[in-house]
């Protein structure tokens, strides 16, 4: 079990209020990532789960328990760090024994998970090393493998995979997330990028300043965010904004259409699209990204076509939504017009 | 450095400060070593003859060798014992976050720049005197005889006087490596269900491994040659309760004039602090690479 409910938390720093009052309900053996820029307060919330902050009002409540008032051990959490915070001076055995070893449990029951968790994460050969002898990957896997061991009842992620290398974050994304399928225990992720709230999230609640923005699963969040907010961080490029007379035609203060939603027609037509010139053009092979200048100083939009579009640099060119539903509408206040 | 032609040319230049320091280090060793065959009392001058390991015999046949002997290796260990183990302590309290830190801190610090015979006299007059010290009055106070600690347990007041001084250096080079430790470890100690007491023996202890090796060896090279405490405190005695192997060779060169048995002292010395430093080294210098 593993049903995580947040009522009314709040958190305050002195007099900075960090957490407004906030609400949220987690399932069991869901994987929810929380995702919102830098200072935003994704960490202080994992922290105030885990209990390594206090809430300064409001509950927590664990498996229908009130959790709010007990110590960070007795909430049958596990949590691995951002720097990962493995114990330098231990073995890579005695660090992942150490919680079993902390909860008295007996030496060969300790031996056989230990062992278990090893050959789960690969690090059977690694054993008797010590952290500082191990790669980035390899500590990533040590620290998970601490937490997996003592089989809590969820497992709290902040940023770890923020230090490895591009290539290496790809594996350990599909690892943690074999690792949900195959534990199906609750997981609660932080993370800045979207890319990876887009990937491994069962849900995902996008925070600003302590708020939540919205809570969905991540094709909900794509396809009907609640506001200008939510819209720009998920989806990557971002969504293009336009204002004034282009929004007004669609009766709203701002339109948005994502970069994978437009087409480009060569020439200047006089049909419904907006016209321009090409500015900078990105090559990734199967796409092309192209910055796209409007006429008449009406901002720059970021258009996604095929990897074999013959656009050059400075050609004009018209772009145009794939249909009118896929041009989302936001009122003056930035929340979504449905 | 890598070259061949950079190396060789960096051994001619380091040369000259390598032979300095090697003459400055050889002559009063050779000289010590020169004197310490020879009978050569300040009394009789003109009279040095060679006379070989004589000074050596008697020095290391004399009662008060064994007793200086035994006093160094106590006052050393009683020493380095109190200030590791009220470092630590002191550190983990100043670790804490209080009103006042920064003062605290610097209040902590002032032993450490008291000079060592003053700091004696204080101790030795103001606290420890059976008439007027602090200590006699608190005794008198709740109506006990006041105790005589300077004559009554000599060798354990100036254990305590020179822990007294070397307390803040410990506490010091234990706190900057306290505050050197992660704090996500602690944290993560905590969530996987350690307590107080196994997150200090398990995380913070281990941590502090090798600011508590160099406490260790830098009190040691010091706490050898404590000399000034006992000097203007109890003169080594009484008897040779409180002598060690430093104010011995002073009492034998000084006070009886004998400069040959002195010297002989003085090498006795030098290797039982070379005995001291590799058993040091043995035992905790691993601890020092990474
Ligand atoms: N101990 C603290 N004292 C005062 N303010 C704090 C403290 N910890 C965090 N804050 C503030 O709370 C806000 C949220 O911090 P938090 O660490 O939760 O951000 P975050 O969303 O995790 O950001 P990042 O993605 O950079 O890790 C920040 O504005 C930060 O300055
Ligand atoms: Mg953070």
């Amino acid at each position: 079990m593993g049903q995580i409910k947040l009522e009314k938390v709040t958190k305050a720093f002195g007099n900075t209020q960090v957490i407004p009052p906030l609400d949220l309900e987690i399932e069991d053996g869901e994987f929810v990532v929380f995702v919102g820029p830098s200072g935003c307060g994704k960490s202080t919330l994992l922290r105030l789960i885990a209990g390594l902050e206090d809430v300064t009002s409001g509950d927590i409540v664990i498996d229908g328990t009130n959790a709010t008032a007990l110590p960070p051990a007795r909430r049958r959490l596990a949590m691995v760090f951002q720097s990962y915070a493995l114990y330098p001076h231990m073995s890579v055995k005695k660090n992942i024994a150490f919680p079993l070893k902390m909860a008295k449990m007996p030496e060969d029951k300790i031996e056989e998970k230990v062992k278990n968790a090893a050959h789960i994460l690969n690090l059977t050969d690694y054993l008797e090393r010590r952290p500082g002898q191990l790669s980035g990957g390899q500590r990533q896997r040590v620290a998970i493998g601490r937490a997996i061991v003592r089989e809590p009842a969820a497992f709290l992620f902040d940023e770890p995979l923020s230090n490895l290398d591009a290539a290496l974050r790809v594996n350990m994304r599909l690892e943690i997330s074999e690792l949900h399928q195959s534990l199906k225990t609750t997981m609660i992720y932080v993370t800045h990028d979207q890319v990876e709230a887009m990937t491994m999230a069962d849900k995902i609640v996008v925070l600003r300043a302590g708020n939540i923005e919205q809570v969905g699963s991540p094709l909900d969040l794509y396809r009907s965010p609640n506001n200008l907010f939510v819209a720009g961080f998920i989806g990557s490029p971002k969504m293009n904004f336009l204002e004034g007379e282009d929004a007004a035609k669609h009766g709203a203060h701002t339109i948005g259409v994502r970069p994978e939603h437009l087409r480009v027609i060569h020439g200047a037509t006089t049909s419904s699209g907006w016209t321009g010139t090409v500015g900078v053009i990105e090559h990734l092979g199967s796409d092309t990204f192209m910055h796209v200048h409007l006429d008449g100083d009406r901002g720059t939009i970021t258009v996604r076509a095929d990897g074999d579009n013959p656009a050059k640099v400075n050609d004009k060119i018209t772009v145009e939504a794939l249909s009118e539903d896929r041009i989302y509408r936001f009122d003056k206040g930035g929340m979504a017009i449905r | 450095m890598a070259t061949a032609h950079s190396r060789t040319a960096a051994r001619f230049m380091i040369a000259p400060a390598v032979l300095l320091l090697l003459a400055w280090m050889i002559i009063p060793l050779s000289m010590t070593l020169y004197f310490s065959t020879l009978r050569y009392n300040l009394l009789m001058p003109g009279m040095e003859d060679f006379i070989g390991f004589d000074n050596y015999s008697y020095f290391l046949t004399d009662p008060a060798f064994f007793a200086a002997l035994t006093n160094t290796l106590l006052l050393v260990g009683g020493v380095l014992l109190i200030t590791v183990i009220g470092g630590i302590l002191l550190a983990l309290l100043l670790d804490q976050p209080m009103f006042g830190q920064g003062i605290v801190r610097i209040l902590v610090i002032a032993p450490f720049f008291v000079m060592p015979t003053v700091s004696a006299l204080v101790w030795k007059n103001m606290f420890m005197n059976p008439v007027n010290g602090l200590f006699a009055f608190l005794t008198k106070a709740v109506g006990l005889q006041p105790f005589d600690f300077l004559s009554h347990a000599p060798l354990t007041s100036i254990i305590i006087m020179v822990a007294w001084q070397w307390l803040p250096f410990a506490t010091l080079i234990l706190l900057t490596a306290m505050q050197s430790l992660d704090s996500e470890q602690i944290e993560a100690a905590e969530m996987d269900g350690a307590g107080a007491f196994a997150r200090f023996f398990h995380i913070v202890l281990p941590h502090l491994t090798r600011a508590i090796t160099v406490v260790v060896l830098i009190q040691t090279i010091f706490l050898l040659s404590v000399f000034a405490e006992i000097l203007v405190t109890t003169n080594g005695g009484p008897g040779t309760a409180s002598t060690n192997i430093t104010y011995l060779v002073y009492a034998q060169s000084l006070l009886q004039f004998d400069v040959g048995s002195g010297s002989a002292g003085g090498i006795v010395a030098v290797i039982l602090a070379n005995i001291v430093a590799i058993f040091l080294m043995r035992m905790i210098g691993k601890n020092l690479d990474i």
